[in-house]
């Protein structure tokens, strides 16, 4: 029954109960990331990718088909994902150190309160935000903040991490900046992660899988596998091949709008 | 330090010197509108009388705003939470807010012969439960679903949800309703106070300056009413600051 797969979706069928009836955003999705991958999603706005996020997450049921992690069927929530969004919602009451300590609290942990601190310190200096810890949230940028927020995200050490579009609301440099955030942490945190993301630079430079959903209800109309073969730069999104590649995926998202065809010609 | 107590000081004396000239120019004499220079005279006769009934006036308005609290923050967190209690709450407790409490103090009199103190508290605590209730519901009913999902992904209970985020996050407006409650309080207590025969408090000494034409121990009770007020006010200043003090933002 089990694969090698870490996040394995299986025929997810979804539609949410609206007052003009039901409405399908998902239909017989397949997805399926492998131990220590990192799968970026894109697709067209509206087409079911957050309901995707909420469904590894637990937080809600598929109508048909099956959501499994790490062999088990994910039926409720778990404390083995770790969650970042586009608004970074720190709470504004307590401390970067202490917001960043929140899962801590919530999840069963061994870990004593000087453990967690160090827990919590080592991934904001991670991050760069080392002399912030003290700080209250309002005091930080947008960057600062979803830096910070990543930390949450990863604190109590989740097999899973989903991101929904974290760095939409930052400009573009900023964004840059976190993207090469994400590859640091990677390197010292393994996670499996899946991506939700507007942005196919973003898709390409982060992930070595790029799944692309057609249009609501969403279903895989495209995987693009993108070999990790050494450390990435940013320099590596202005080669050919990226460049190729970007093509490619933006053709595709073109389809799933239903603005070209498979043959090329814009409808 | 000195600048925030000078400023409020400077302005209480000039409303104070704006008072005492216009009564001056328009020379109206006390029955007409007694003047700040006719005050000390006032509460240096019935001292003892303005400690004794301030303070009666003083507990009554705390308890029955202690009861609006623990009553308005429950009934806020059944309409934050559930839609459909907030639906049904909502219009009755509109429609109630609605009725003058100066109409419901004769009926409470009425209906709980000689227990001033309950109606008095009762009075305090019923035109100040609404603004805590309406705003502890708005304040849990518009939490982000994000707030919720970090913590329910992570397993937490509604409990726990409520402990760390929904009830922390609610708290500024909480205090600006409180703020609202204060004076409201007040008010009840008085009109409590003043209707009701026999009647002990600061509204009691109104009623008997105005028995005995005694105009400025009329005006000194207001102003020793005001004054309360104003303590309890910044009692809940100062308790906003301590619990909620992460919602002011420093000036840039």
């Amino acid at each position: 029954m089990t694969t090698d797969a870490l996040i394995d979706i299986k025929g997810v069928t979804h539609a949410y109960q609206t007052a003009d009836g039901p409405l399908p955003v998902l239909n017989n999705l397949n997805v399926s990331v492998k131990e220590g991958g990192f799968a970026a999603v894109v697709g067209p706005s509206g087409c079911g990718k957050s309901t995707l996020t909420r469904l590894i997450a637990g937080l809600m049921k598929p109508d048909t088909g099956e959501v499994w992690l790490h062999g088990e069927r994910v039926k409720s929530p778990r404390s083995t994902v770790g969650m970042a969004f586009q608004n970074p919602v720190l709470l504004e009451w307590r401390s970067i150190l202490k917001n960043v300590m929140l899962p801590l609290e919530i999840v069963p942990t061994k870990l004593t309160n000087t453990q967690k601190e160090d827990r919590a310190r080592e991934l904001l200096s991670l991050v760069g935000l080392e002399g912030f810890e003290d700080k209250r949230p309002s005091e930080l940028s947008g960057g600062m903040r979803q830096r910070a927020s990543l930390c949450r995200s990863l604190v109590h050490k989740p097999e899973v991490l989903i991101l929904d579009e974290p760095f939409g609301a930052l400009d573009a440099f900023t964004r840059e900046d976190l993207w090469q955030t994400m590859h640091a942490l990677r390197a010292e945190e393994p996670f499996t992660g899946v991506l939700i993301t507007h942005d196919l630079r973003e898709s390409i430079f982060l992930a070595d899988q790029v799944l692309v959903l057609s249009g609501r209800p969403a279903t895989t109309q495209y995987v693009m596998d993108i070999p990790t073969d050494a450390p990435r730069t940013l320099d590596d999104l202005y080669t050919p091949e990226a460049a190729e590649r970007l093509n490619i995926l933006r053709h595709q998202i073109e389809i799933a709008q239903g603005r070209a065809t498979d043959e090329g010609e814009a409808a | 330090m000195v600048r925030k107590l000078a400023v409020p000081i400077i302005a209480i004396l000039i409303f104070l010197g704006v008072w005492e000239a216009l009564v001056w120019v328009n020379d109206w004499p006390n029955y007409v509108m007694a003047s700040p220079s006719d005050l000390p005279e006032a509460y240096s006769k019935f001292w003892n009388l303005f400690l004794v009934m301030g303070w009666q006036t003083l507990w009554r308005t705390v308890v029955g705003l202690l009861l609006a609290i623990v009553f308005g923050v429950a009934l806020g967190m059944v309409m934050g939470f559930s839609r459909t209690m907030r639906d049904a709450l909502y219009p009755l407790l509109v429609g109630f807010n609605a009725i003058p409490k100066a109409t419901v103090v004769p009926i409470v009199a009425l209906l709980f012969v000689g227990a001033h103190d309950m109606n008095t508290v009762l009075i305090a605590f019923m035109i100040s439960f609404f603004p805590i209730a309406v705003s502890v519901s708005i304040g849990l009913s518009t939490l982000e679903p994000e707030y919720r999902d970090i913590l329910r992904s992570l397993g937490a209970s509604q409990a726990t949800i409520f402990w760390k985020i929904a009830l922390p996050k609610t708290l500024p407006e909480f205090f600006g309703a409180l703020k609202v409650a204060v004076t409201l309080a007040f008010i009840g207590t008085n009109l409590m106070e003043i209707v009701s025969p026999h009647g002990r408090g600061l509204g009691a000494l109104f009623d008997s300056g105005k028995t005995n034409a005694d105009y400025p121990l009329m005006f000194a009770v207001l102003i020793a009413l005001a004054f309360l007020g104003i303590v309890l006010y910044y009692v809940v200043v100062a308790l906003e600051k301590i619990f909620a003090g992460w919602a002011e933002r420093q000036p840039t």
